[in-house]
């Protein structure tokens, strides 16, 4: 016993020593590669002063090089934080995104913040004043490099110079055009270059030449336009006024809107929090709760019959292979894979064109004329019948791999015993098998719940009873509630998330119901 | 010695860390030589047309200019960039756009001079026309057509009665299999739907004096919008229309010679020459006494994007340079698609006699709504349309899609 101990002991030890110089290397590589990491990710952070960010990447960092650089007491550690990294970075913030933006109204026309909206506001409100002129320019800068709009009316022939404080008159003998008629070079001014413009576009867009009723602005590098903007915020009451038709929007700060008295909003808004109306509006609004519960059943159907067909199917099939003297085992297996080997996107619209009523393969070939998806149940049926194909190969590999673990002495011993084939494979082959099995299982309910391209690269959620767009015959929440948010008037993420947090809560509690279950089985066949 | 190995260890990190950014820095200061002037975006069909006119924008424009293709969902991508710091400066898409990109701040007017304005198809200026703004400088304009096989049915119907009478005949005589190819599919098309929706008096939405659709004002669920889809449920009963007949299937369909009649656009020319078809293009027929059978005018403009970095190269590039003939008429030869700006249409016309027909399918067509309150209709009028086709009560349906149209637009 005591050499034994020792034995291990000198191995692990030959082990660490042997380790040490590559171990070493390998080490401060992947370190230096986690600093590298850090310090890319750090420089916008600063850029954007954002010191929280900053705050949360140095903590990360000096942590890693903590546990990595220390001695082997933090073992644990080192092998559980790549994953808890990851599943913070993969799992835990994006849930958390989902959530907060769960609580705004975040989605088309409520993107921005509010200054963003006040901007766009004011900008396509620009117009061109009626029987101004219009101006060539050319971009200059003068002895102080401050921008200088060069300018002239063709119409008129005179010239000027604008810069923000208004025009000053130009001789015509100190402006040179080029053949073209542009404007190459006037006196006191360096003209800029279009790619020397290009970099100054900022400043360029901002300088408005002020002149009686309106600003003469950049219409690009060469033409000028005498434009006013008639929509103005006003700080004082929190508005936006049109000083042509005097109309008046009041900030809406519960909507994020501005809203005239007759309830019209512009259509430029910004995002803010509305609490937990997202959620309220699940629950109480009659056309979300009222399909909810009838997609719900159906949902729990499909992903639980999507699993046990494709896991009987995949079972049978690997049992059949897994006789040991099957000639071209190796060629049957690559067979019964292929279907898990193709994109299943472009199989699920190959599919699709495969049950169409009049051209597809199904009812040419057997003389049938089904309108597969005009009937909730054949596209049920179809829908289903799709997963089995996708998705049995897959459970075909894990059974094969689980079957192939369970040692041949057990099912010896189940024989000497007098059970016959069957009640070998029912009492022992199979209890041993769900044990390894049962929380690939519930990862493919969990998959399949959520199984948006399945079903809207096929059916597209139809068919829809006459009178109701809203919900289809094979709807799963996740196609209903992408129809809800992104069907209406654009997108509306908000509302979106609110919905993923409760098909995340349904997912995780049948999850969670399950590996209870499976823990108890592991405990009983232990 | 543990202290010894950590110091190495942090000190090469460190090194590692510093020539990263170093080499970092350098690729910035590389790149702040080349960083392009000018950053375009368009689907992948038109952003290598963009990319084979680089080298002369870039030489009469004097900054360089990176065009990029983004082949899924373009609008979409492109409000999200804007609201991050990588968005484009110019945009390449459809008109209807024009809405949700306003009310996500995404684009800017762009203004046009009067004789700039007077170039352009009236039709197609009014398209890019939202709330009063020029938003786009147009460059292209399609609509839907009637595309007849001329072996099969010489003669042009006048009416959709006199088509189906041809097509009923044709298909008796064992010459063709469907009376004709208009895409529906299991969830209907509102676009392909539309011109026979409007011969039977249906609107979408009414319009403002100022010509801007009405959002309040609207037109399903309205007893005409009831009629107009009687008559397409009756063509649905006739098998004139038919769910199994999609986007995926409709063109081929005719370019196999399965059927004589195609309702498509210019996009279906190009598979229709290759397949060697004769065909001819003229104006979708109406029900008979009815409206004319008005398709959706979609225009390809070009777009400012408030958020670019180089706006005023994007607003020469737009205002003054997409505006010329000479770059459109070389559009026009690298996607045939009608030009939006007259003089380029007429230089063309004298070649491509397809351009004029599509032009007249297409007279008096009204601009694909651009209000954000269209996309609310989308999905629920196309799968009325399918279910009324399928052979759905019409009356149950329609105020069924009204309603969820109405409840989307209110919100």
């Amino acid at each position: 016993m005591d050499a034994v101990q020792t034995a291990s002991r000198q191995r692990s030890k030959q082990g660490y020593a042997g380790s040490g110089l590559t171990g070493l290397v390998v080490r401060i590589t992947l370190l230096g590669v986690v600093a590298a990491l850090a310090v890319w990710a750090v420089l916008p952070l600063i850029g954007a002063r954002s010191w929280i960010g900053v705050g949360v990447v140095a903590a990360a960092t000096a942590l890693l090089f903590w546990i990595y650089l220390s001695p082997n007491r933090r073992l644990p550690l080192k092998y559980l934080i790549p994953g808890t990294l990851l599943l913070i970075a993969f799992q835990i913030v994006p849930v958390l995104y989902t959530l907060s933006t769960s609580v705004t109204n975040f989605g088309d026309g409520h993107r921005g913040d509010k200054d963003e909206a006040i901007v766009s506001i004011e900008t396509a409100s620009i117009t061109q004043v009626p029987g101004s002129p219009e101006y060539d320019l050319a971009i200059a800068a003068d002895g102080e490099d401050a921008l200088v709009f060069i300018l002239s009316d063709p119409a008129s022939g005179k010239y000027w110079a604008g810069n923000a404080e208004g025009l000053r008159d130009l001789a015509p003998t100190d402006v040179q055009k080029g053949l073209s008629g542009k404007i190459t070079e006037a006196e006191g001014y360096t003209i800029l270059t279009a790619a020397e413009a290009a970099e100054r576009s900022q400043e360029i867009t901002d300088l408005a030449v002020p002149v009686d009723g309106g600003g003469i602005r950049a219409n690009g590098l060469s033409r000028a336009f005498q434009g006013t903007s008639a929509r103005a915020y006003d700080e004082g009451c929190d508005c936006v006024r049109d000083a042509v038709t005097g109309q008046v929007w009041t900030a809406d700060p519960g909507h994020g809107y501005f809203t005239d008295a007759a309830g019209e909003s512009l259509p430029q808004g910004w995002q803010v929090s509305v609490g937990a109306d997202n959620f309220t509006r699940v629950i109480t609004d009659d056309k979300v709760r009222g399909p909810f519960l009838s997609v719900l059943w159906w949902n729990f159907a499909f992903a639980i019959i999507s699993v046990l067909v494709t896991f009987v199917l995949g079972l049978l099939c690997a049992i059949a292979l897994h006789k040991e003297r099957l000639r071209f085992k190796a060629l049957y297996r690559t067979l019964m894979v292929l279907p898990y080997a193709m994109p299943a996107f472009a199989m699920l619209l190959i599919w699709r064109d495969m049950f169409n009523q009049d051209f597809g393969l199904i009812n040419t070939m057997f003389g049938l004329d089904v309108g597969w998806f005009s009937n909730p149940w054949t596209a049920r049926f179809a829908v289903i019948l799709v997963q089995l194909w996708l998705g049995f190969p897959y459970m075909f590999l894990v059974s094969t791999g689980a079957l192939q673990s369970i040692p041949t002495e057990t099912l010896e011993a189940a024989k000497i015993d007098g059970a016959t084939g069957f009640q070998a494979f029912r009492r022992v082959t199979l209890p041993l098998l769900l044990v390894s099995l049962t929380p690939l299982l519930i990862m493919s309910f969990a998959f399949n719940f959520n199984n948006f391209n399945a079903i809207q690269l096929t059916t597209g959620g139809g068919p829809f009873e006459a009178g109701n767009s809203t919900v289809g015959g094979t709807d799963l929440l996740i196609t209903y509630t992408y129809r809800l948010a992104f069907g209406g008037q654009g997108a509306e993420y908000g509302f979106a998330a609110s919905v993923s947090v409760f098909i995340f809560l349904i997912v995780a509690t049948v999850s969670a119901i399950g590996f209870r279950v499976t823990r108890n089985q592991e405990e009983v066949y232990r | 010695m543990r202290v010894k190995i950590a110091g190495v260890a942090v000190a090469a990190a460190l090194a590692l860390a510093v020539s990263g950014c170093g080499s970092d820095d350098k690729k910035d200061d590389g790149a702040q030589g080349s960083e392009p002037g000018l950053v375009i975006w368009a689907d992948d069909k038109r952003a290598p047309v963009l990319e084979s006119f680089r080298s002369q924008f870039e030489s009469e424009l004097g900054v360089t200019i990176k065009v990029e293709a983004v082949s899924k969902d373009l609008q979409a991508n492109f409000v999200t960039a804007s609201q991050g710091d990588n968005a484009p400066d110019v945009v390449i898409g459809a008109h209807d756009w024009i809405g949700n990109l306003v009310q996500n701040g995404a684009i800017d007017p762009v203004q046009l001079t009067d004789a700039q304005k007077a170039g352009f198809n009236p039709d197609a200026l009014k398209a890019v026309t939202y709330n009063g703004q020029v938003y786009g400088a147009p460059y292209a304009v399609e609509n839907l057509a009637l595309i007849r096989n001329t072996d099969l049915a010489p003669e042009a119907p006048s009416s959709i009665e006199d088509m189906v009478a041809d097509a009923e005949k044709l298909k008796k005589d064992g010459k063709t299999e469907e009376l004709l190819s208009l895409q529906v599919g299991d969830n209907g098309d509102a676009y392909h739907a539309y011109p026979l929706y409007a011969s039977a008096g249906g609107y979408l939405f009414g319009q403002k004096d100022n010509g801007d659709y009405d959002p309040a004002d609207l037109g399903v669920g309205k007893p005409e919008s009831i009629e107009a889809f009687e008559k397409i449920s009756e063509l649905g009963k006739k098998g004139v229309l038919k769910t199994s007949i999609g986007s995926e299937n409709s063109i081929p369909l005719f370019t196999e010679g399965k059927t004589a009649y195609l309702v498509s656009g210019p996009w279906a020319v190009g598979d229709i020459k290759k397949a060697g078809v004769n065909y001819d293009i003229t104006p979708i027929p109406g029900f008979e006494g009815m409206g004319k059978a008005t398709p959706f005018l979609g225009v390809q403009s070009f777009f400012v994007a408030s958020k670019g970095k180089h706006k005023t190269v994007a607003q020469e590039f737009v205002a003054n340079y997409v505006t010329g003939e000479p770059l459109a008429t070389a559009l026009y030869n690298a996607d045939p698609r009608p030009p939006a700006l007259t003089a380029s249409f007429d230089k063309v016309k004298a070649t491509d006699p397809d351009l004029a027909k599509f032009a007249e399918a297409g007279a008096g067509a009204p601009p694909l709504p651009a209000i954000p309150e269209m996309s609310a209709i989308w999905d629920p009028f196309g799968k009325a349309e399918s279910a009324i086709v399928g052979g759905a009560d019409v009356t149950e349906t329609v105020e069924g899609a009204a309603t969820t149209i109405g409840d989307a637009i209110k919100k």
